[in-house]
Formats: structure tokens, C-alpha cells, sequence
């Protein structure tokens, strides 16, 4: 299923020079939407709208968990700057279309992503789950815990992790962790997302 | 004191852990005396460990002479009382505090003065177990990782009152035993368990709260991360009961409301829905159907 793409400045799912970007049909039945106002059209077999660290529902409105329709938010995982994945993550409302869903679905694996769906929260599956374990890590670094290494070491060689918690944050960049953790933290409340204080730091750096 | 270490003990050595470090300390030259309160349950991990020896040999890693040598130095006892010839006693009892200690008490009134008692806690405070027990510069923690037969890494803590001698005596022996120690401080769940428990809490009240399947989220962090085995299959695995046990060790010490028991975990084990070993968790191992989402 074709697709078209409407766009305004840089996507992080999507960067300079990505080959989804060079397959964009005008008029196509799917529309994505990277960094352009939602335009609703409802017969458009899906409208996809790219996400940063917000909801879906900053796009759309909401309803008293009645809010959906064929719009579909999505964001391709990417840790801070690095490359980014292969995973698409979907984000539907509670009365989003499942044929909205599915186009959009069938769409990305079509282009090779791996594509999940999640509700629409703050941080999404990745996100949602991860930052607080980045947050332990820095503060576990503060209180001298293990050393950096050691620790990266330790959930290597015992989760058999790619890399470790501390290089994670630290590549992908410690401000834009600030910028995510810091995100969901206002939304939820829940001290596990307040940024660490190496993340503060590096935020505050960036701010001067 | 390190070259002191000729016999090493393991209590728990019935149990999949226990039986783990027996083969970790048999298979690197140590004569291992393997005790646990049962006979049936030793002689079970004894078996598997000749399966496991046998695997190696049949892989390239270890000749039949080794095997055989490995399999000589692992020596199954029932009676404390023998645990007297040890230089080195890990413990790798059930994971609670009481427990722990008085099998160090114990101990204390049987081993001589240099033997040194390692735990291999997950989530308890090294100080704490050791305290009370008649020796406790001489207790350290070793926390080896499932399956401690394939895993290299061991959490190496010192208590408040661990005398250096202790400490580099035991990272020692790790190290000639083919581990690779790295040292955190003692506080609880060290660095995996304080990094993991919450973690899997996360994921359990993110599937109570419909954010994803189970399949989506395993998928998610499996494709995002390269983390080689997704966080539910890992709770199955690991057993939700055991992560039930975990939270009931964690949360207690350190208040962290990320560490207390979700209720939808406690739901599940109510539901004997314990994982792999009771062929439904997340994932049903028999239709390969999942629960939630």
C-alpha cells in the first residue's frame, strides 16, 4: 500500500536521506503526517501522525476515552542521536479504527520495519519503560554504587545486554534524556521519571 | 590466604543455583563438598550435573578425564557437621534473611576460624546476614548469575565489617575458578537486581494498564535495544513466583514503590500462571497463545 508524506523541518523517524522518505506517492491512501499539521481526512484509508514526546491526543483532541478515528501516531525508536531502529511504534486511542491500524501496520512492514502498538502515553513501550532504569543507573553512579564501566558490565554479562545503561544514556545523549524522562515525569508524576541529576546537568549545559 | 582455599562448600546445592556454583568450583579444581538438607534433591543436581559435564565434553570444552576429575571433586552431603572441612562455604539458601543468618551461626560453631562464608544473595544486605553470626569479617558477598554454570559474572560486596583480607581472598578464588568479579557496595539487589526488579515491575503494570501486549513489549525492546531475550519471557522464565519473592525481599529494604509486588503479578501466581514451569505465564508454553492485551 502506497503512502504519502507531508513534511515541515527534520524527523527523527525519518532523517535527511532515509529511503521511506523517497517513496512518497501524492494522492496515496495512507498519509503521513512528519512535523505538518494533522489534516483529518476520513477517507483516507489511515492518517499517521509522527510523535515526539507527546500524545497523540495533543494532535487529535480528546473525547472521554471515546477520542479515535483513523488517525494513527507513530514513532520510530531512536536512541537520541544514534541510528534509528527498525522498530515503529503505533499508538492508537481507544476507538482508533483497527482497519486504520492494520493499513498502517502492513505499510511499515512492507517498507522493513518491525511495527508494535502500544496506548497513547507519554513514552510509549521503549520509552515508558527504560528511562527510570537509565535514572537508577546515573543516580546509582552518584552514590558510587559500582563504576560506570562495571556497572554497563555487570547488564552486559548478566542480562546479556547490547550495552549498558550507562553508555546508552550517555550516547544517546544525556540532555535529550532529560528532554523524554522529563516528559513523562510531567505527565504521570511518578518520581522514577524525574532525571537524574547527571541528566540535569547536561540539560543545564545545554541551556547556557 | 587465597592459596588457603583447597575445599569449597555450597549449601543449597540441590537447588538449580546451588548445584550451578558446585559445578563452577568442581569443574576449576576445587574438592566441592555439595550440601542440602536433602538427599533426593542432591542426587538429582548431582545427575544433571554429569549431563551438564557431559554436554562439555561432547562440545569440545572439557576431555573425559576432566569430566571424570570434575565429577570425583563433587562430593553430596546432608550432614553440616562436614561442611567443617570447607575453607570457602557458599550459601545459596532460600533468599531470606533469618535463614541466612542462622545457617552462618550454625556454621560459625563448626568451620574453623579461616573459613570464610560467602553469599550468594540476590537482594539481601551482606552486612545484615552477617551480623550475629561469630564471624562477620569474614563473610563477603558472591552473587553468581543463572545459570552460574554459563555465566561468568559474580557481584563481589563487602559487608561494613568485611576485612580486605576477606574480600580479596574470595575475588580470588572467583577468578581461579574462571569468573570475572566486579565489585558494587552493599546495598540492596547490588546493580542487576536493583536495575532488574523494578524493571520487571514496570513491565508487569504496563500490561495491567493495556499499554501493550506482552508480544509488542518483548518485541519492542527486543528490536530497540538488542536485549536477546524480551521481559516477559524473562519473568517466565524466572518464575513469577519468584519475582513475587523478590519484591517481598526488595521492597522491604528499600521502599521503593517500584520494588513492590504488582497486583496483577500476585494475581497471576494466584492463578498458577507461574511461567515456564507451569506451562502458562505471559506466554502459554503449550499453544503459544499469550495472556493479556
Amino acid at each position: 500500500m502506497g503512502y504519502e508524506i507531508k513534511q515541515n523541518g527534520d524527523s527523527r523517524s525519518f532523517p535527511a536521506g532515509d529511503a521511506f522518505l523517497a517513496d512518497s506517492i501524492p494522492g496515496a491512501d495512507i498519509v503521513l503526517h512528519l512535523g505538518t499539521p494533522l489534516e483529518t481526512d476520513a477517507s483516507k484509508a489511515a492518517v499517521l501522525v509522527e510523535l515526539d514526546t507527546e500524545c497523540l491526543g495533543v494532535h487529535t483532541g480528546e473525547d472521554s476515552g471515546r477520542e479515535g478515528s483513523n488517525v494513527v501516531g507513530f514513532a520510530r525508536y531512536r536512541n537520541g542521536n544514534d541510528a534509528p531502529s527498525p522498530l515503529i511504534e503505533m499508538v492508537r486511542q481507544p476507538e482508533t479504527l483497527q482497519t486504520a491500524i492494520e493499513a498502517a501496520k502492513t505499510m511499515f512492514e512492507a517498507a522493513g520495519f518491525t511495527v508494535v502498538v502500544c496506548s497513547d502515553q507519554v513514552g510509549r513501550i521503549v520509552d515508558r519503560l527504560v528511562r527510570p532504569k537509565y535514572n537508577d543507573a546515573l543516580r546509582f553512579l552518584d552514590e558510587g554504587l559500582a563504576r560506570a564501566d562495571d556497572m554497563d558490565l555487570i547488564c552486559k554479562m548478566g542480562l546479556g545486554y547490547r550495552d549498558g545503561p550507562i553508555e546508552r544514556a550517555v550516547r544517546g545523549d544525556l540532555a535529550r534524556h532529560f528532554d523524554v524522562s522529563n516528559a513523562r515525569y510531567r505527565a504521570t508524576g511518578q518520581i522514577a521519571y524525574v532525571p537524574a541529576r547527571r541528566a540535569a546537568v547536561a540539560k543545564m549545559r545545554e541551556d547556557k | 590466604m587465597s592459596n588457603e582455599i583447597k575445599t569449597v562448600a555450597i549449601c543449597g546445592a540441590g537447588g538449580n543455583m546451588g548445584a550451578g556454583i558446585a559445578i563452577v568450583a568442581a569443574r576449576a579444581g576445587f574438592r566441592t563438598l555439595a550440601y542440602d538438607l536433602s538427599d533426593t534433591a542432591l542426587a538429582r543436581a548431582y545427575d544433571q550435573s554429569a549431563g551438564f559435564f557431559a554436554k562439555s565434553v561432547a562440545r569440545g570444552k572439557m576431555t573425559e578425564e576432566e569430566r571424570d576429575a570434575a565429577l570425583a571433586r563433587l562430593e553430596n552431603t546432608s550432614d553440616l557437621n562436614d561442611l567443617a572441612q570447607a575453607d570457602l562455604v557458599i550459601e545459596a539458601v532460600f533468599e531470606q534473611l533469618d535463614i541466612k543468618q542462622n545457617l552462618f551461626a550454625t556454621l560459625n560453631e563448626i568451620c574453623p576460624e579461616h573459613t570464610i562464608f560467602a553469599s550468594n544473595t540476590s537482594t539481601l544486605s551482606i552486612t545484615e546476614i552477617a551480623s550475629g553470626c561469630g564471624r562477620e569479617d569474614r563473610v563477603v558477598g558472591m552473587h553468581f548469575c543463572l545459570p552460574a554454570q554459563m555465566m561468568k559474572l559474580i557481584e563481589m560486596t563487602a559487608g561494613i565489617n568485611t576485612s580486605p583480607e576477606t574480600y580479596a581472598a574470595a575475588s580470588e578464588f572467583t577468578k581461579r575458578a574462571g569468573q570475572i568479579p566486579l565489585q558494587t557496595k552493599d546495598k540492596p539487589g547490588f546493580v542487576l537486581n536493583a536495575l532488574l526488579v523494578p524493571f520487571n515491575n514496570d513491565v508487569i503494570r504496563a500490561i495491567e494498564d493495556d499499554l501493550a501486549t506482552p508480544e509488542d513489549i518483548d518485541t519492542a525492546l527486543k528490536v530497540a535495544l538488542g536485549y536477546k531475550m524480551g521481559p516477559c519471557d524473562l519473568l517466565d522464565l524466572i518464575g513469577l513466583d519468584t519475582q513475587v519473592r523478590l519484591c517481598e525481599a526488595f521492597y522491604p529494604t528499600t521502599n521503593d514503590a517500584r520494588a513492590a509486588t504488582p497486583p496483577l503479578l500476585r494475581r497471576m501466581v494466584a492463578a498458577g500462571r507461574l511461567g515456564r514451569k507451569s506451562g502458562r505465564g505471559f506466554f502459554d508454553y503449550n499453544t503459544d497463545k499469550m495472556f493479556g492485551g
